[in-house]
Formats: C-alpha cells, structure tokens, sequence
C-alpha cells in the first residue's frame, strides 16, 4: 500500500497520463503497424524502422543514465560510453557463445577471433556467458564495478567538475585502446559479430526484433520509473542539494561521496543494460563504441533535450539520432557541422534544453502582461555545473 | 798493376753483375705481374683462382680494374692476336690492354672471347682486390676492403691486416679492420692467437662483436664446450658481458633520447592548453583542432612556396611556417573566444561542450576544403639525415630539431609572461580579476589575447607536429587527450609544471614501451595518472588564483 501510493506520487496525475499513453504507442501501436498494416500502407512501420526506433531506445536510456549522474548531482561523465559498450560486450560474448559450431571454424567453445589466434582454450573471464542469466548479470556487475571504483578514485579525493570530466574520459580512452589490443580476447579492432540467435531466437527474424524492441521499451520505462524514483526520494534532494552547493551539504553533515557514488554506480548499470539491449539489435559490437567522442554525443543529447528533467534526456536522445540518421542518409557532409552547432547553440541559448525552452515560452505566454522574473531553472543553470 | 787491372775488372764485374741482377729482378717482377695477369685466361677455375691469389699477393694497384672486370664478365682474350684485354660497354666494346692498360680502341663482341667468372671465383676477386685496396689512399675503399677480406682464404691475410691496422688513421677503418682480423683469428687453429683476436676486441664493444664473441660460450650438442680453451672461453665470457652492459647503456640512453623526444612533443602540444586550460580556466576541447590549424597552414605555406618561390629557398619555408601558424590559430582563438567563449565563463561544463562543438566545425570544415586523405609535408633539407651519438645510437635531425624548439617556445612564453607588460596584466587577471579591472585593465582583451597567445602557440606546434607525423583532419584529436593529462598532471597555470608532466610522461612512456606495448604502455600512463591524482588533485606544482578555485 505504502510501495503503490509511493509509486503513484512518481509523477503527477498528468504526469502518469502522458507516461502510460507513451507506453502504450511504443509497445503496441508500433508493433502492430509493423504486424499488420501492409508494406504499401503509408501507416506502415517497415522492420528496418522497427530496429531503428529500438536502437533510439536504447540511446534514450543511455542518455537518461547520464542525466541522472550531470543533471541531478552535477558530475558531467564523460565515459558513459564506457558503460555502455561493457554492457554490449558481455552480451555480445553471451551472443558469440551461442554461435557454438556455426561459426566459420566450427569450433564448439571458442569463438572464430580465438581460434584465428590459435588460441586453444578460453579464456577464465569468458566462462559462464555460455548462460543467459550470468551474462545478464554481468551486464550490470560489471559497469556498475568500473563505476564503483572510479567513482570510489575520483569522488573520495573530492575530483569534481572539469576534472571529473578528464578523468573519465582519460578512463574511456584507455579501455578503448585496450579493447583494440587483439591479446585482450575480446576480438579485438573488429569486435564481437556474426551472432546467430538470442535465447534460441534466430537473430534477425522480424519476431525477435519486435521481441527486442519491446524489451528496449519496457525496460528504458523501468529505468525511467527506477530514475524517478531516486531524484524524488530524500537522496534525490540531496543529490540536487551536491549539484548546487556540494561543499555546504558536505559541512551539513551528508556523505557527498556516498551519494554520488551510489548515483554512479546506478546511472553506469542503467547505461550498461542500454548497450546490452543495444547489441542484439545492431548485431555488432566493437572498440569505436568507447571512442571519447562518442561519450561526449551522449553529452549532448542529454543537453539538447534538457538536463535535470528525466524525459527531457529521452527527448534528445530521440531528437539528436534522429537529426543523425536523416543527416548522414541525406547530407553526410553536413553531420558534423549540424552537430557542432548544435553543441554551441545548445550551451548558448538553450542551457536547459528542449524542455526548459518550452516551459520558459509557456511561463511567457501566461505572465504576458509582466515581463517574467528569474525562473527556477535558469537560476539552477547559471550556478557552475 | 796487373793486380790492380783484376781487381778493378772484378768490382767492375760486380757492379756489373750486381746491377744485371737489379734488372733482372724488375723484369722478374713484371713478369710475375703478366704472368699472373695472363693465367687469369687459364682454362681451369683453379688455375684462375691461383692467378688471382697471385695478383692480390703481388700488391700492384693495376690489377685491381683487370679483376673488377673479371668479375663483372669484362675481361676477354681478343681472337685476333689471343692479347687479354678488358672491356667496356654494352654493344660497341672499349678495350684495353688488361696486362699494360694501353688503350686498344672498339670492338665489337665477335672479335672477342669471354673469359667465364663463377661465383667462387669473384670470391677470390673480392679477396685479392681487398688486399690490394687495403693501402689505398680513400678511406671508403679500404673500409670495403676491410670488409670484403672476410673472405680471403690465404694465410698471410692476417699479418697483412695487422700491417695495415699499425698504419691506419681513421676510426672506422680500424674498426672494420679490428673485426675482419679478429674474424679471422678467431677460426684459427693456435689458441694464443684467438685470446689476443679477444683482446683485440675488448675495446670494441658492438653487436656484431657480440655475434662474432658468443658461438665461443655456447656448448655444442654434445656436451662439450665449443671453445675447447679455457682461458679463452673466461675471456669471450668476461667480453660478452662488458658488451651486453654497453648495449643496455646504448639502449637506456635510446629510450631516454625517444622519451624527451616523445616529451618535448606533448610539451608542445600542452603548453598552449596550459595557457587557456591552465591560466584562463576555459576547458577547450578544440585545443588540438588548433594544432591541426597551425599543421594545415604548414602545408599551404610549403605548398605557397613550391609554386612562387625558386627551389633553392624551399628549406625557408618551414621558418615562415610557424608565424603564419601562429596568426591563424591565433585568429581563430580569438574570434572563438569572443563569439562564444566568453559567454561562457564560470560554466566549465558548458565550455567543454561548446568547444568540442566547435572542434567538430573545424575538423568537417578543415575535411571540405583539403579532403579527408593525409597531407605530406617534406621535411626541408636542414632537418633530414641523422647523428651517430654513440655506436648504435642514431638520433635524426628532426627530431633533435623539435626538442630544441619546444625548449624554445616555452623559454619565450615564460619571458613573455614574465617581462612584458601584457604578461603582466594576464597574470593580475588570472589572479584577480575585478581587482585588475579597477586597476583600469582592460580584461576582456586580456582574455581574447590570451586565448588567442595560448591557441596561435598550438598552431606553431602544428608546425613542428606536421614534421613528424601525418597531417589529417583528426590530427588534433590523437593528442586533446594526451595534452590534458600533461597539464593536470603537472600542476593547472604552471609552465614549469607542464614541463616536468611532458618530460615524465614521455619518459615514462617510452621505457614502458618495450615491455607493455605502445597500447598496453598508454593504458598505464592513464591509470597512473588517474591514481596520481588522487595523491595531488592540483598536479605536481599546484598554482594559487582563478584557476585553482574552479
């Protein structure tokens, strides 16, 4: 009873409205325009769009992992990609595991990489992806380790702001050349491919995909709830207390280091279950996944869309990948352009993003007649992030 | 009288005889010379290897063509008059007259008959042409001689190197004589011989000794000592360790010229973020588009200098290079820091951000205008070509070159800081702002000139970087990473500091290298730099002021 009417005050009563109506489309709507409409329907879905909207989900919960971290206790990680790509690896070596024979060499244990090698037994910390749950399991223990222990380095020497920023993307870079070395045992510059099938599902059958792009959606819906549920509970108001002032909570008695690093270690498990439902969908894993840059994209998604309010990082991730894919099939030379403006842009004029610009317009047209006093947010945004 | 009329005969006849001995000796000696020069056309291989062996023993300077030509299938019998000429040229034949070297005119191949050569036989060529070229005046040829008498298998070979080893001046010669005999000695059956081959040696501490040196320690399959001697085997040992304690000298020494080498180009990569991450605070993430500025305006400069400037002047073009960088990335830091930057103070995340999009702009912009493929800048001619430090220590101009001009650079950024009165006003900005803007300091334009000084320096070391590695669009991007751990390292707004991080994590890097891996060896840097911090959050000499509250 206590756990229902917690849960109910997640959101507010509109609030649960838009989050179910959302749901819903997602879930049903899309799946079922796929299923059933045929392919010269103009409301057709085409399973290409499927795996695209999917792999934005996955995105989305990456970008909302990050925002729980920069957003609400104001440490901008910039190795989030990290997280996601150790996620997708651990699926990825459970997926490579259930090749078995059907690989190019035939070889029942190893996979083709191990035995172009010549290596002849696998290696310890490939034991146990051959089982679903462990591999789940490892798809959270161990971003949510790295994250631990980093975080752990960094916070209890009280690294902060830029600094923080620097050493995780030092930490991003160095795993990424070390996932590039083939000795590691994680196939090196080419990564982990060729997969087959998830849980006995062939891989690349239309039903597996909606199978997985429903999961995607359910789950960056738990993450959104989980997410909701921390920056509303009593943590969440110290975690924003640590954002603003993070020496006066500090001297108010509250262990800054425990909550950012509880706040970490979450935000690195919900990124890493992002790049294990990320994985089966694009069918490919590799080092280019931890490249600096693209830890810093997650950045902007996250200050597109708005930082400091959950939705507002799933609506820039959407909005950011989407940009991108209609860039790079219709003006690829323009990408990079688009997105450095928008870098700017974003910083510039819209410091809360998408979200803050709307409800700064909407607080305009209500108050008309007086010109608007200094809103919440714009007071948040102007304090050092 | 009658006497004296004998006596006088008798001296007469031995002056006589004496004098007709002197000339038959001469004619017996260039007898001996055509004699030789004329069983080189002997029918069988052993009686030409035999008329070579005498050649080369005869120590007569004019056989060294005859023998050269032999070797190269150039020495013929001419079927008009069976006279041994040499040849040359390909179808219309000079010849000349192998035994006096008189000059016979052309030919052509029919009127000749080659004279075969096999391999073994320019073996013995090779041999015969370095005894008689060991006395030669040019130092080269005797070094080739030195060398090519490896080979030669007649006894007298060694005392006719010792001979020459006594005479000779130049130090590489001797070396190559030292090794030849040693070589020689060495496979000698008297073992007094082959301990003073060792001696001999003991000063000559190189890898190729330690070739020569090593087959004496090692054992043979059956359990017994190549080296039956003893004391030879304790002597070869003795040596072999004195080269290898050389050889771990060279290669520290190696290592700690790469790692400054290495440093002194994180050096200048950093010492333009330590100005704008390091005195202004602004976290600029287009930092190393900056460099890849400066190494662009490199190649359009030499590129300028192809086209309009004779070819004699070229090697200038690096030298007008690095202000031409400066002005660019300068301008750019400006115009950068007043659009956008500057809005942007006190929002370090947000800095971060805006210029990593801004570093995107320039990399795409930079990718239109010349292409994605490398651009290749030629090193000018001054910097190409190498100096032999220490034996197998070879240390190339350019690199030399760039760890000069860091040191350079940084010397006049720390007087600029220090002696000029716009070094001046930076300082009491960084340290105080609102007290240097009563002051009647014009802080803005400090700041637009600081960040312009700190980019238009990572412009000039792109001039330096294009010199040592390719030039692309994402050049700046393999060194953003590298250049901040330099200046947290050493210590945010300190040159010094960034000295001391660039030369450590060089250094550092380099000696890992060898055991670790290029990657393995990167990988360790960052974690210890991470750990690092934990003990000294401010790097290893932390500044007080604006930047160190941030």
């Amino acid at each position: 009873m206590l756990l229902m009417s917690r849960l109910a005050s997640l959101e507010s009563r509109r609030g649960w409205q838009v989050f179910l109506i959302l749901l819903v489309l997602t879930i049903v709507l899309v799946p079922v325009l796929n299923l059933t409409l045929p392919p010269e329907s103009p409301f057709h879905v085409p399973t290409y769009m499927l795996s695209l909207l999917g792999k934005y989900l996955c995105f989305a919960l990456l970008a909302l992992s990050l925002d729980l971290i920069w957003g609400y206790a104001g440490a901008l990680s910039l190795g989030h990609g990290a997280f996601f790509a150790l996620g997708g690896y651990c699926m990825g070596m459970y997926l490579m595991r259930q090749i078995g024979t059907r690989g190019v060499y035939g070889n029942p244990d190893l996979p083709d990489f191990m035995v172009f090698l010549n290596w002849t037994e696998l290696p310890w910390y490939w034991w146990g992806f051959d089982q679903f749950w462990f591999a789940a399991l490892m798809v959270m223990a161990v971003p949510a380790l790295l994250a631990y222990v980093l975080g752990w380095l960094a916070f209890r020497s009280r690294i902060t702001g830029v600094y923080f920023s620097i050493i995780t993307q030092a930490m991003v870079f160095a795993l990424m050349l070390a996932f590039f070395r083939n000795e590691m045992g994680f196939g090196g510059n080419n990564g982990l491919t060729d997969f087959k099938e998830i849980l006995g599902f062939n891989i690349q059958a239309q039903g597996t995909r909606i199978g997985l792009y429903v999961a995607s959606a359910v789950v960056l819906a738990l993450g959104y709830l989980i997410s909701r549920f921390i920056v509303t509970s009593k943590l969440g108001r110290v975690l924003m207390a640590i954002r603003d002032a993070e020496s006066r909570v500090r001297f108010l008695g509250y262990s800054v280091t425990n909550a950012k690093l509880f706040v970490f270690t979450v935000s690195a498990i919900l990124a890493g279950i992002a790049g294990a439902l990320y994985v089966p969908q694009v069918g490919i894993i590799n080092p280019s996944e931890m490249s600096p840059g693209n830890s810093i994209e997650i950045a902007v998604w996250v200050a597109v869309g708005g930082r400091g309010t959950l939705f507002g990082a799933i609506i820039g991730a959407f909005t950011v990948n989407g940009a991108k894919s209609f860039f790079t099939g219709a003006a690829p030379e323009f990408w990079l352009f688009f997105l450095g403006a928008l870098f700017i842009v974003c910083t510039l004029f819209l410091p809360q993003g998408i979200v803050g610009f709307a409800a700064q317009m909407r607080a305009r047209i209500a108050r008309k007649a007086t010109p608007a006093p200094e809103e919440v947010g714009n007071a948040a945004s102007k304090h050092r992030a | 009288m009658a006497t004296f009329m004998a006596a006088f005969m008798i001296a007469g006849l031995v002056v006589c005889g004496i004098t007709l001995g002197a000339f038959a000796a001469s004619t017996a000696r260039a007898d001996a010379y055509t004699d030789a020069i004329a069983g080189l056309a002997s029918p069988g291989f052993a009686e030409k290897a035999a008329a070579i062996e005498a050649l080369g023993r005869l120590g007569d300077s004019r056989a060294i063509p005859v023998l050269e030509a032999m070797a190269d299938n150039q020495l013929y019998t001419r079927k008009a008059d069976g006279r041994l000429v040499t040849g040359s040229g390909g179808r219309d034949i000079t010849l000349t007259d192998a035994a006096t070297g008189e000059a016979l005119g052309p030919a052509t191949s029919r009127d000749l008959t080659r004279i075969n050569a096999n391999n073994a036989i320019r073996t013995a060529v090779g041999a015969a042409v370095g005894r008689l070229q060991i006395g030669d005046p040019d130092p080269a040829k005797r070094l080739a001689a030195a060398e090519t008498m490896v080979r030669s298998e007649s006894p007298d070979t060694v005392p006719l190197l010792r001979d020459a080893l006594a005479r000779e001046q130049v130090e590489d010669v001797r070396a190559a004589l030292t090794l030849t005999l040693a070589k020689l000695s060495l496979s000698s059956a008297d073992p007094g011989e082959r301990l003073t081959a060792i001696k001999d040696l003991s000063s000559r501490l190189t890898p190729e000794v330690r070739a020569l040196v090593t087959p004496l320690t090692l054992t043979k399959p059956d359990g017994t000592f190549a080296e039956p001697d003893p004391q030879i085997r304790a002597a070869a040992t003795e040596l072999l360790g004195r080269i290898d304690t050389r050889l771990m000298l060279t290669e520290l020494a190696l290592n700690l010229f790469q790692g400054i080498s290495l440093g002194s180009v994180l050096l200048l990569a950093a010492i333009g973020l330590a100005i704008t991450f390091g005195v202004m605070g602004v976290i600029n993430m287009a930092h190393g588009e900056m460099i890849m500025l400066g190494a662009y305006t490199t190649v359009v400069v030499q590129q300028a200098f192809r086209e309009y400037i004779p070819a004699e002047f070229f090697g200038l073009y690096l030298i007008i290079s690095i202000p031409a960088a400066f002005l660019v990335a300068g301008a750019v830091g400006v115009a950068m820091e007043r659009g956008i930057i500057r809005f942007l103070y006190g929002r370090p995340l947000e800095t971060l951000l805006a210029t990593w999009g801004i570093s995107l702009m320039l990399q795409q912009l930079v990718r239109a205008i010349f292409g994605a493929p490398n651009k290749e800048v030629s090193n000018p001619g001054w910097m190409t070509g190498a100096v032999e430090a220490m034996p197998g220590m070879v240390l190339t101009y350019n690199r030399i070159a760039i760890i000069v001009f860091a040191i350079m650079v940084l010397a006049g950024l720390a007087a600029l800081l220090r002696y000029t009165p716009f070094g001046l006003q930076m300082r009491a900005v960084t340290q105080n702002r609102s007290m240097a803007s009563a002051m009647g300091i014009r802080t803005g334009w400090v700041d637009a000139m600081t960040f312009g000084l700190g980019s238009g320096i990572a412009g000039v070391a792109g001039v330096a970087l294009s010199q040592v590695g390719n030039v692309s669009p994402n050049l700046g991007q393999g060194y953003i990473v590298d250049s901040f751990m330099v200046v947290v390292f050493g210590g945010v707004g300190s040159l010094w500091g960034v000295l001391a991080g660039a030369m450590t994590l060089g250094i550092f890097n380099k000696f890992l290298e060898p055991y670790a891996g290029a990657m393995l060896g990167k990988i360790l840097i960052l974690v210890f730099i991470i750990l690092f911090i934990q003990k000294r959050p401010r790097g290893l000499f932390a500044l007080k002021g604006r930047a160190a509250e941030a």
